[in-house]
């Protein structure tokens, strides 16, 4: 018997209307244990490099985590990975909600789909009965819209569905899935399922899913569950509200937006608003905020209440809902100051199914060029005069693909070097072709500047945590923030508390400090732990993101262990974890990622030290195993049992024979 | 003896639908704590609590499994709420030949929420555990009940009965007399 997984995949070829139940490789749990980790190995082993991404021989793969479904709190993630037309690389993103879990339940670990229907269709999967059903009377429809119509059609309320918006279905390259309140919104997925024909995947799951040692495991599980509670009563003390507690970042619940409204910039990523935050503004927008949300809500088995029920009239479905922070991001792009702005344009925009971090800086951008004269009203038909009524106009035009919007539908980077005239230089967000969240901050932070540089998730957030953003204030805050850090991983424990009892003294500050072998332990541990989560299907919000979370890298080998019988520990799991992150840059440089491409935009920072910058991204590669170019030599995919990988690339050209052994040389 | 009063502690879930979050951790626990072995397998088909959940009209309403009706009920109802008309069942908590909700997903056999009685007792319920926004809260409450009390029809019981509703008591006769005698094999 298989524990915590299926066993199964399941396999849609929707050029040939073929389905067919697969089961899988223990042996790739093994190696990779579910999620991230197995999708990246079918994706190396079945998408050649010269694929192009909204090809029907793209594969794009919808996958549960090794610990989705179980009791483990906030193990929901569904796992969504191809490649993306906007960035050409491999596309990460991950979304919570209840549909991974109910494909567990349905007897299934992944759905992967490859080729093109010839019409739009959906795919229904109920236990042992998948179809696939025509969905031409959903084209266009909104995607909770869609949802709604076919739980109907169906008559099967409990069926749990993803689904992509007109953006999908136009291929517009941040187009996002939506399901219920979570999306998977990054590097253009949806423009992927869009150009496959696939509207949506629908499934009702009725069948056991089983755990190795239950009573260790439920245990364990309880533990993280109580761990929870007690951070709901001890907040983290000398850090904004926002990073105090565990789950996404609580944008739903919390009123108090000092810290993103003043620490992040506005329009086209280009001012800082650090008087915004007044008490009249405070007010007024708690008022909004308590006006427009409805109820709290979660995802499957998680208590943490990141997403709310939010009333939109004007949408079919009257309400949306709603998670972190895109209530923000068209309020920023668009310079606008109200609140409301933001909640009626994100419920229109998740209809459409765009990414909530992409879409507005593409709308910001847009409108910088018009005030620069580089597009000109002939460009925008009757573009109006108010920001807030330019975005509605904007997003119209994107998702239909329309005039302008045809060339904006490819995200900032493709858009500028379309449109020429000089607007290359209004690109000054994006990194790797994808638009970043807007911080453009004084001082070189050379911790973040490595995160930035050389995160394949391309996108700081799904590769950060864990580690305060900026030296605690006093004395007494550092302690009390150390004293019951358990999160750090064995070995490292003295040296990360260290750093924060250090950081912030004079000749302790940024950019020349800390020394690179601990701004590489620190990048690796935060990085990691993402790579982790993605693989086990965990909300990152309990896990690898906020300030000493409920999961860690001790409390997680016991729960892989106690769940699938096997024996993994913790260097095991930092072993599994490097396996994958070195499969997913394996299968980027295979598609051309370079060092060149590892640089974030030149005004990031006010302050830059190219040559200190390079030493630093030197030391790195080193650090992990990588040539100078940032290419996994040979010696460490051996290491890793990735010789095929090593073999691959070396038959290719990119890696010479020689490339392990001189870097051997080079350290001795 | 027989006439005197007793008093007796009831055990009540109660259950505030506004703090509901829809996040069903219920429901998995009380399937897997009602596992064999406890916490073996996680089914939420299997719950003895169910969370019907309309996110788009606000409707996050948690029920338990009542009792077990062998036959489907006559006169019923329909439900207006926030804008949409609601299946006559939608909101009811009985296991019932209708519909396949508080019912085990391989042998249709009933399911009813047993307050997760054990031996020792819980502090609290699972699911009353589990949902630390305290949409369910559990509570004791003293009541003085005439001593002679209707016979509380057990799990196995309901089993049974329907089991013999749908195979007829010979039927289910046989089989278990065939199983009893390949168990001393
Ligand atoms: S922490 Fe928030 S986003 Fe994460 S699983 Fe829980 S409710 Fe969902
Ligand atoms: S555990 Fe509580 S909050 Fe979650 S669905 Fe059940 S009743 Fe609602
Ligand atoms: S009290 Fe126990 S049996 Fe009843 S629904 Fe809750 S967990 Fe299930």
């Amino acid at each position: 018997m298989r524990y915590t997984e299926t066993g199964f995949n399941l396999e849609v070829d929707l050029t040939k209307g073929n389905i067919e139940r697969v089961p899988t490789d223990p042996r790739l749990t093994e190696q990779h244990l579910g999620g991230l980790g197995t999708n990246a190995r079918i994706l190396w082993d079945r998408v050649p490099p010269e694929v192009d991404p909204l090809s029907p021989e793209n594969v794009i793969i919808f996958s549960s985590g090794l610990l989705g479904g179980t009791l483990a709190p906030g193990a929901n993630r569904t796992i969504v990975s191809t490649l993306s037309p906007q960035t050409g690389l491999m596309a990460f993103s991950m979304m919570g909600g209840f549909w991974a879990p109910e494909l567990k339940y349905a007897g299934y670990d992944k759905v992967i789909v490859t080729g093109k229907s010839p019409n739009l269709v959906y795919l229904w999967i109920n236990n042992d009965t998948v179809e696939i059903r025509d969905a031409s009377h959903l084209h266009g429809k909104g995607a909770l819209e869609t949802a709604e119509l076919i739980r109907e059609e169906l008559n099967e309320p409990r069926a749990r569905v993803l689904a992509i918006g007109l953006a999908g279905e136009n291929q517009v390259y941040y187009a996002s899935i939506e399901h219920e309140r979570s999306s998977a919104s990054r590097g253009g997925i949806g423009a992927v399922m869009g150009s496959k024909g696939l509207k949506a995947i629908v499934v009702r799951g009725t069948k056991d899913l089983n755990i190795a040692k239950p009573a260790e495991f439920w245990e364990e599980c309880d533990k993280v569950l109580k761990y929870i509670e007690f951070r709901r009563e001890n907040p983290i003390k000398g850090v904004p509200p926002i990073l105090a507690g565990l789950g996404s970042p609580q944008e739903m619940a919390i009123h108090d937006e000092q810290w993103h409204t003043t620490s992040f910039s506005w329009g086209n990523a280009r001012v800082r608003r650090k008087d915004f935050w007044t008490e009249e503004r405070a007010k007024a927008w708690s008022e909004i905020q308590t006006k427009s949300v409805e109820r709290l809500i979660s995802c499957y088995n998680c208590p943490m209440r990141c997403g709310a029920i939010v009333p939109h009239p004007e949408l079919p479905t009257h309400r949306y809902m709603m998670k972190c922070y895109s209530k923000l991001t068209y309020v920023m792009g668009a310079m606008a100051d109200d609140l409301e702005f933001g909640f009626k344009i994100a419920g229109l925009a998740q209809e459409y199914g765009v990414d909530g971090y992409t879409a507005p800086q593409v709308m910001a951008f847009a409108v910088e060029l018009y005030e620069n004269g580089i597009l000109t009203d002939e460009d925008l038909p009757g573009f109006p005069k108010k920001n807030e009524d330019r975005f509605f106009y904007l997003l119209d035009k994107i998702v239909h693909r329309e005039g302008i919007g045809d060339i904006l539908a490819e995200g900032v980077y493709w858009a500028a070097r379309k449109i020429g005239k000089g607007a290359e230089k209004f690109d000054h967000n994006t990194i790797k072709k994808h638009e970043q969240i807007p911080i453009k901050l004084g001082m070189l932070n050379p911790i973040y500047y490595i995160l930035w540089s050389t995160g394949e998730k391309i996108n700081i957030t799904q590769i950060e945590g864990q580690m305060p953003q900026a030296p605690f204030p006093t004395k007494e805050l550092k302690e009390d923030f150390i004293k019951d850090w358990i999160q750090i991983p064995t070995g490292k424990e003295e040296k990360f508390k260290q750093f924060i009892m250090e950081w912030g003294e004079e000749g302790k500050r940024f950019p020349f400090w800390p020394p690179p072998d601990l701004i590489c332990d620190l990048v690796e541990w935060q990085e990691t732990m993402h790579y982790i989560d993605d693989t086990v299907g965990l909300c990152a919000g309990l896990s690898s993101f906020p300030l000493k979370p409920a999961y860690h890298i001790h409390n997680l080998p016991l729960l892989i262990s106690y769940g699938t019988g096997l024996d993994i520990d913790e260097d095991r799991l930092w072993e599994i974890a490097k396996r994958t992150r070195n499969l997913v840059r394996a299968i980027n440089v295979r598609r051309g990622l370079r060092r060149k491409d590892e640089k974030p935009p030149e005004d990031h920072w006010k302050k830059r030290f190219p040559e200190y910058e390079a030493k630093l991204l030197d030391e790195y590669y080193r650090y992990k195993g990588w040539n100078k170019d940032g290419i996994p030599t040979r010696e460490t995919l051996e290491k890793l049992d990735l010789g095929f990988v090593a073999e691959d690339l070396i038959k290719r050209g990119i890696l010479t024979d020689g490339d392990g052994n001189s870097e051997k040389k080079e350290e001795k | 003896m027989k006439d005197e009063k007793k008093v007796k502690i009831v055990k009540r879930i109660k259950i505030d639908a506004d703090q509901c979050n829809g996040c069903r951790a219920c429901e998995a626990i009380c399937a897997a704590f009602h596992a064999e072995p406890k916490y073996s397998s996680v089914n939420p088909a299997r719950a003895r609590i169910h969370v019907i959940h309309d996110p788009l009209r606000d409707i996050y309403l948690p029920v338990y499994a009542g009792e077990y009706t062998p036959a489907e009920c006559a006169g019923r109802n329909t439900y207006t709420l926030n804008g949409k008309e609601y299946d006559e069942c939608a909101f009811c908590r009985a296991s019932c030949p209708s519909r396949d909700l508080f019912k085990e997903p391989d042998s249709g056999l009933p399911l009813k929420c047993d307050m997760c009685e054990t031996d020792p007792p819980l502090e609290e319920p699972m699911c009353v555990q589990v949902c630390i926004d305290d949409a369910l809260t559990y509570e004791e409450v003293e009541v003085e009940v005439e001593e002679e009390e209707e016979a509380k029809i057990e799990d196995l019981e309901l089993g049974l009965e329907a089991l013999i509703k749908k195979y007829g008591l010979d039927e289910t006769m046989k089989i278990m007399a065939r199983m009893a005698a390949s168990e001393q094999e």
